[in-house]
């Protein structure tokens, strides 16, 4: 069945019948392409939500203050809470068990200027824990340290492209900029894979902003940075004893909701997961979608065939060729055809994902790639489906009589 | 070569059935020339179809070369027809996409001769039928005549025991016609048993012995002085 000469004389009908080869190969690479590249963009989804995180630390909770909307042990709803330095320190001591690092987080923006060079640039300043969590990665210079926390130094710590539009390529660090009209000298450069907006921020010590703005120990926001190992149920209870205890800190009503706001990183990461998996699940529901399609359309394409040849056939059982090689004379030929086919649909679908990158990140789609072993797999799959479909109208022809086949109409 | 005994043959049609041969016996020796008469539906096709095993019998018994076929599944006729039988069409039956050597080789394919051996026995027929040098064309860029000559070469290849031939020169004219039955006589000439269905009488003349068919039954089975096609080309 599988002779040298049995495959030659089945390239020979492959060459000879170009439309027919043509047709059902053009189906099932399509086929296969379309489900290679549909498959691709949902990773390329999931890979969408993950970047969303994936920059920055997950083991993060922000705490926003907010304001009261209950009256609560003597105050009157409607109070605007605040944080200042003594909150930083009564969190880290209580949760010491539970915490690697707390930093504020007061942002500002405005005019940052450099000779004759200006733009504007939002400003965070922090504590030095908190290169950790928005993993600032240093390109050249250093980061803010303790000694900068507690002189309240005049340092920047300029973002790769603050450096290059304000700089113009030259070196910045030890040159001094003038952010919202103080004088800072630039002490490093960081590089941020959060992105153009990260790499436009200027970090600067959180006491000298305090300075600046009339000597103030207020804070915008608190960053916490919890141990890794307490794992997700245990962010989720820390997130609760938190919440309890600046809420009695700063006398808000237990229930109130506005008081204050801890947003849990973790938490926001899984349910994105959850959201990005279920898109996934869908987009692979409708990649299958176009595999049954594929088979489909190949199941028909091969009616077609077999009706097209129905007199050939009938003409080479005449001559002798028994039903089993009817059939696999007809088998091996779609075979040959729809792995060919199916495997070139496989290969161009692969390498269009790998080319387009993150040229769909506007319509959240980065990097989108299907695993080696699911687009093989789905090609062996349309093939023997393909070829199970053949088998039908194959084992048909196989059973016409020559002479029903060879009747003159 | 042939042995036929009270062959029953109906076509079932619905409810109705159609009564075609009513008990035919004949026989058929080696190196023979039988011509099929009769007219249109009388049931000539359909006796060469059983005798080609293209179709089975319903009553009777058929014993070719010895062999009694009966009862024969697919693939056992496929091997029969492949090993004893050679088949001449009015319609040529050339598989449009093959060059005139590949329908000829084609019947050795299925004899799994290896393909150097089928090429050369393929020419060799060629050139006994005249067009050698048409090896290599499609059955498209070729005469009636010469299509009907490469189904005979075609028919030749698998040197069966018994050619059969279905209204051969039905699809030509006269002259072609003539040079068909030339050819014909040539390979009958040479040894090879060779049954000719047709309903034209100068046709019928060309062979040595005319079996007539009328209602499902022979009526007149005889021996003929055989008109030799040549001095007609
Ligand atoms: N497959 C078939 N099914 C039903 N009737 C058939 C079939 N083949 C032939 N017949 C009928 O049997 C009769 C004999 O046909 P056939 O042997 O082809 O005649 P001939 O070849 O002598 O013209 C005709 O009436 C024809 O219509
Ligand atoms: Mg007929």
């Amino acid at each position: 069945m599988f002779s040298r000469d049995t495959w030659k004389e089945i390239f020979e009908t492959i060459q000879k019948n170009k439309l027919r080869t043509f047709l059902s190969g053009f189906t099932v690479a399509i086929g296969i392409f379309i489900f290679v590249v549909l498959f691709g963009f949902g990773n390329g989804l999931t890979n969408t939500f993950a970047k969303f995180f994936g920059d920055d630390a997950t083991n993060i909770f922000f705490i926003f203050p907010g304001r009261t909307s209950v009256p609560y042990s003597g105050y009157k709803a409607g109070r605007q809470i605040e944080f200042d330095n003594s909150d930083l320190e009564d969190i880290e001591k209580n949760f010491a068990m539970f915490v690697d690092y707390v930093s504020p987080r007061i942002t500002r923006g405005g005019l940052v200027k450099y000779k004759n060079e200006s733009n504007n640039y939002s400003n965070r300043a922090v504590a030095p824990s908190h290169q950790y969590n928005e993993k600032t990665i240093m390109m050249k210079g250093r980061y803010i340290n303790n000694q900068d926390v507690n002189n309240r130094t005049k340092y920047a710590v300029i973002g790769r492209l603050v450096e290059r539009d304000l700089f113009k390529g030259k070196e910045a660090v030890g040159k001094y900029i003038d952010i919202g009209g103080s004088s800072f000298k630039v002490i490093g450069v960081f590089q941020d894979d959060g992105g153009d907006r990260e790499e436009r921020m200027i970090y600067i010590p959180y006491t000298t902003r305090q300075h600046i703005e009339k000597n103030t120990d207020k804070i915008d926001q608190i960053v916490l940075g919890f141990k890794p190992q307490i794992g997700y149920s245990g962010a989720m209870s820390l997130e609760n004893s938190l919440e309890k205890y600046i809420k009695s800190k700063k006398f808000i009503n237990p229930n109130d909701e506005n008081g204050i706001f801890i947003r849990n990183v973790a938490d926001q990461l899984k349910q994105n997961q959850q959201l990005a998996r279920v898109l996934q699940i869908i987009v692979s529901f409708v990649a299958f979608g176009t595999i049954i399609a594929g088979i489909i359309g190949i199941s028909n394409i091969m009616i077609f065939v077999v009706k097209e040849r129905t007199k050939e056939l009938g003409i080479r059982k005449a001559l002798g060729a028994t039903p089993k090689s009817v059939i696999s004379t007809i088998l091996l030929e779609s075979i040959f055809i729809t792995t060919i086919s199916g495997f070139i649909g496989m290969i161009l679908g692969t390498v269009l994902l790998n080319t387009m990158g993150d040229t769909l990140e506007d319509y959240f789609i980065t990097d989108p790639y299907i695993d080696t072993g699911i687009a093989i797999f789905s090609t062996i799959l349309l093939i023997i489906c393909g070829a199970l479909a053949g088998y039908v109208p194959a084992r048909k022809a196989a059973k016409i009589k020559p002479i029903v086949a060879l009747r003159d109409e | 070569m042939i042995e036929i005994k009270d062959l029953h043959k109906s076509y079932k049609m619905g409810s109705n059935s159609l009564h075609v041969l009513k008990g035919i016996n004949f026989n058929v020796e080696e190196g023979e020339l039988v011509a099929i008469m009769g007219s249109s539906g009388s049931g000539k096709s359909t006796l060469l179809n059983i005798l080609g095993m293209l179709d089975v019998l319903d009553e009777g018994s058929y014993t070719l070369d010895g062999v009694p076929i009966v009862n024969l599944n697919e693939t056992k006729a496929a091997q029969y027809r492949n090993k004893f039988l050679g088949f001449i069409f009015q319609s040529f039956n050339l598989i449009n996409y093959k060059s005139a050597m590949e329908n000829v080789a084609l019947p050795l394919y299925y004899q799994r001769v290896g393909r150097k051996e089928r090429q050369e026995k393929a020419l060799q027929y060629l050139e006994q039928v005249g067009l050698k040098e048409w090896a290599n064309h499609l059955p498209s860029e070729l005469s009636g005549g010469q299509k009907q000559r490469v189904a005979i070469a075609r028919a030749l290849a698998a040197e069966p025991k018994v050619l059969m031939a279905d209204e051969p020169t039905g699809a030509l004219d006269s002259k072609t016609s003539y040079e068909v039955m030339d050819l014909i006589q040539k390979i009958n000439d040479a040894g090879n048993t060779i049954l000719v269905v047709t309903h034209e009488p100068d046709i019928a003349d060309m062979c040595k012995r005319i079996v007539h068919l009328k209602d499902g039954i022979i009526v007149e089975d005889k021996k003929v002085d055989q008109v030799r096609a040549s001095q007609y080309v």
